[in-house]
């Protein structure tokens, strides 16, 4: 079989990414929004990672563990708005949070 | 040509046993969850999904002989942000929205976007794909905890000039802090925003 | 296949690392069995220990000294209708136990009963074991939502709220006896789980009593959290009868009941494994430095033998003082042999003890090796086994409002502390 190269992780990286690209753009659960986002930033990890390894350093791996932390700190908050959000107009659905002030 | 390649200390070797197989598992396994996440109609099935595509990712990160970023994606991610969602959405869900409308009126140009974007990467990776190195030289086994280690928090150097050690600080450790400090703030934030009354 | 088979037994690294695949799958086996063994005897164990604390008998009929009674709660189980309700989520409803069950079991692929004797030394070894434990939380909370039902929701959130809460100062606790790992020549700790115990052995002393008092409170810190990590008393108001008609597992009956039983006395084992390894000196007889004469060896590995002769000796006396009526002949034939199988166990290991006494590297010897240092990490968890049946009769149950502000309020900070004091300790002393 052809040896595994780094071509073939970043293709496994893209398609997570698509993926998630197609869940923000097309889901209208807040949640569900949310979990998109967070494949999003898991594809960008693989594809650090599957480069640190080419280059045979460290800083893709520690760069992808910051955006671990982005990732939670970024998650809380987001699930902090919607709750806050889901307290007032009883909804997840997205093109219903459509205004400032009502 | 290749720049991997470029440096002779690196000897190519035989890739470990089993490889392929575990490749094509884990990476079909982390597109066929991505697949279930975006499309399915109930929202504990799309985290339980996600579950799956984390703990895939960080088996390939573990092919990558990155094992502490394995075990970080796995405490942090799969043990602490999914937790979180799975909480979230058992406080938030309501039984209507099971039955209604799952895709946006708009899906067709958010489908048409991806593609496009898919194509581009397509053809970024048929372009560069010359760049790439075609075989993966064999890294030693062994943890690199120590070096992540050192590079997040500095680490003491025994020199002539100073016996007892001098602190010699990371790469990354200015990084560390302002992530800590961030971290910090997601957690005020958070707390702030599920408040009742502020 | 035979020379996988012998080449393991003269070799110095776990079959993880000598990619010994033979010997991985039979560790792997005697984990799935010795586990089993080992929920089967803690549920009778739980049973007449809760019974004797509260001067009754407990189980007596179904085998001799109700020996027999886990077996007969096994069948009763699996010969119980499996009841799913009505609208809930079968898909999830079937799910739930698996990745608690998955969950409590991939633990034990690090957990190190000896130098060699684990299946694999992953160098990330207490960062996985964290991590894998951490998944058990996802079951329980899935567990409670497809059930459909008040209680089991309520009783799910209750108890991810307490596990993840407690994770953290487990964690901590966990990173301050890491530290202590780097305090030796070269100053660099490892996160490997047989690294940990021979830290400790090159340090020539117990985490526990390390900067004493700093290695005892960072154990009593991670002994409580993995109490309450496991949800059992007194912190088990997620799943207790009074309270909340039996928590995020109301729903489940029969065998998926079973399962959650397994997964939570499996999850018991492994982290007294974790606290036994980090803190007790792992698979270490006592004093193996100070009394380290090859007399003091032979002495310390007739331990194996000398406790299942106790056993033995214990199962005689309970023949012969039970009652000479009729009606007890069958018990009574039943402990005889039970106590006669003890007893032979016993002489074997008397025969292993004295056989591999001169050399460590014949087969006698390495078999010797191999029985005392599980002997001894086997011990020491059993220890923390019966702690946490006499924590659960001894102690009334928590709140849930003071159970949690004693996980943020009380145990962060005192845990933080603990870290920071040991680093400085740890700077100052080198």
């Amino acid at each position: 079989m052809v040896p595994i190269t780094t071509l073939h992780y970043l293709v496994v990286a893209a398609a997570l990414f698509v993926l998630g690209t197609i869940g923000v753009l097309t889901r209208r659960n807040v949640v569900i929004v949310l979990m998109s986002i967070e494949l999003i930033l898991n594809a960008v990890n693989l594809n650090l990672v599957a480069f640190s390894r080419m280059w045979g350093n460290l800083h893709g791996q520690v760069f992808s563990i910051f955006i671990v932390v982005d990732a939670a700190a970024e998650a809380a908050v987001g699930l902090g708005i919607l709750i806050a959000f889901f307290r007032n107009k009883e909804t997840i659905n997205v093109d219903e949070i459509d205004l400032l002030k009502w | 040509m290749n720049p991997a390649l470029a440096n002779p200390a690196m000897n190519v070797g035989a890739a470990p046993v089993g490889t392929p197989y575990f490749f094509y598992g884990l990476a079909a396994a982390a597109v066929i969850s991505g697949l279930l996440v975006i499309t399915r109609r109930n929202a504990v099935h799309s985290a339980l999904a996600l579950i799956v595509t984390l703990l895939s990712v960080a088996g390939l990160y573990l092919m990558l002989y990155a094992p502490f970023v394995a075990g970080v994606q796995i405490i942090v991610y799969a043990g602490g942000i999914m937790v979180l969602f799975l909480f979230v959405i058992m406080l938030v869900s309501i039984d209507r929205t099971v039955k209604e409308r799952q895709f946006n009126r708009i899906w067709p140009v958010g489908l048409l976007a991806s593609c496009a974007l898919l194509a581009l990467f397509l053809s970024a990776f048929s372009k560069g794909k010359s760049w790439l190195p075609d075989r993966l030289t064999q890294l030693p086994e062994g943890s690199n905890t120590q070096q992540i280690a050192t590079s997040l928090y500095g680490e003491m150097v025994r020199t002539v000039q100073s016996p007892k050690g001098q602190y010699v600080i990371g790469q990354y450790t200015f990084a560390f802090e302002i992530a800590s400090l961030l971290l910090l703030v997601a957690i005020l934030g958070a707390v702030i925003m599920t408040k009742k009354k502020i | 296949m035979l020379n996988a088979f012998m080449s393991y037994l003269h070799s110095t690294v776990t079959p993880g690392q000598a990619g010994n695949q033979l010997w991985a799958l039979i560790y792997v086996l005697i984990i799935f069995g010795g586990v089993s063994l080992a929920v089967v005897a803690m549920n009778w164990l739980e049973r007449k220990a809760l019974a004797h604390f509260q001067i009754r008998l407990g189980p007596m009929r179904v085998g001799p000294h109700g020996l027999l009674q886990p077996i007969a709660d096994a069948l009763k189980l699996m010969l119980k209708e499996d009841i799913i309700p009505a609208e809930a989520d079968k898909t999830v409803f079937w799910f739930a136990p698996m990745i608690g069950l998955l969950a409590a079991f991939t633990v034990y692929t690090v957990i190190p009963f000896g130098p060699s004797q684990a299946v694999s030394d992953m160098n990330i070894g207490i960062l996985f074991m964290l991590g894998v434990s951490s998944l058990g939380v996802l079951g329980i909370v899935t567990a409670g939502w497809a059930s459909n039902s008040h209680y089991p929701l309520i009783g799910a959130l209750r108890s991810s709220a307490q596990m993840v809460s407690y994770e953290v100062a487990m964690g901590l606790a966990v990173v301050s006896a890491i530290l202590m790992t780097s305090l030796n020549a070269t100053g660099v700790g490892t996160l490997s789980m047989i690294g940990i115990v021979e830290a400790q052995q090159q340090q020539g002393v117990w985490f526990l009593f390390k900067f004493f008092p700093l290695g005892l409170i960072a154990f009593v810190i991670f002994a409580i959290a993995m109490v309450a990590e496991t949800n059992r008393a007194p912190f088990d108001l997620a799943e207790a009868e009074s309270e909340l008609t039996a928590g995020f597992h109301t729903e489940y009956s029969g065998l998926r009941w079973s399962l959650f039983m397994l997964a939570e006395y499996a999850a018991m084992i492994a982290v007294s494994s974790i606290a036994v390894t980090l803190w007790l000196g792992g698979w270490m007889r006592p004093f193996p430095n100070l009394l380290s004469a090859p007399v003091w060896d032979f002495m310390f590995s007739l331990f194996p033998g000398l406790t299942f002769a106790a056993l033995a000796a214990f199962a005689f006396i309970g023949t012969v003082r039970m009652p000479s009526h009729s009606f007890f002949r069958i018990q009574r034939i039943g402990l005889a042999g039970f106590a006669l199988v003890l007893a032979f166990i016993a002489l074997v290991l008397f025969a292993i003890a004295v056989a591999g006494r001169t050399s460590d590297t014949s087969v006698a010897g390495r078999f010797r090796e191999g029985i005392d240092y599980v002997y001894w990490f086997v011990l020491k968890v059993a220890v923390f086994m019966y702690l946490f049946i006499w924590y659960r009769a001894t102690w009334p149950r928590y709140r849930f409002d003071q159970l949690m502000k004693i996980g943020w309020k009380v145990m962060l900070p005192i845990s933080l502390g603990v870290l920071i004091l040991t680093a400085a300790v740890g700077v100052l002393v080198k």
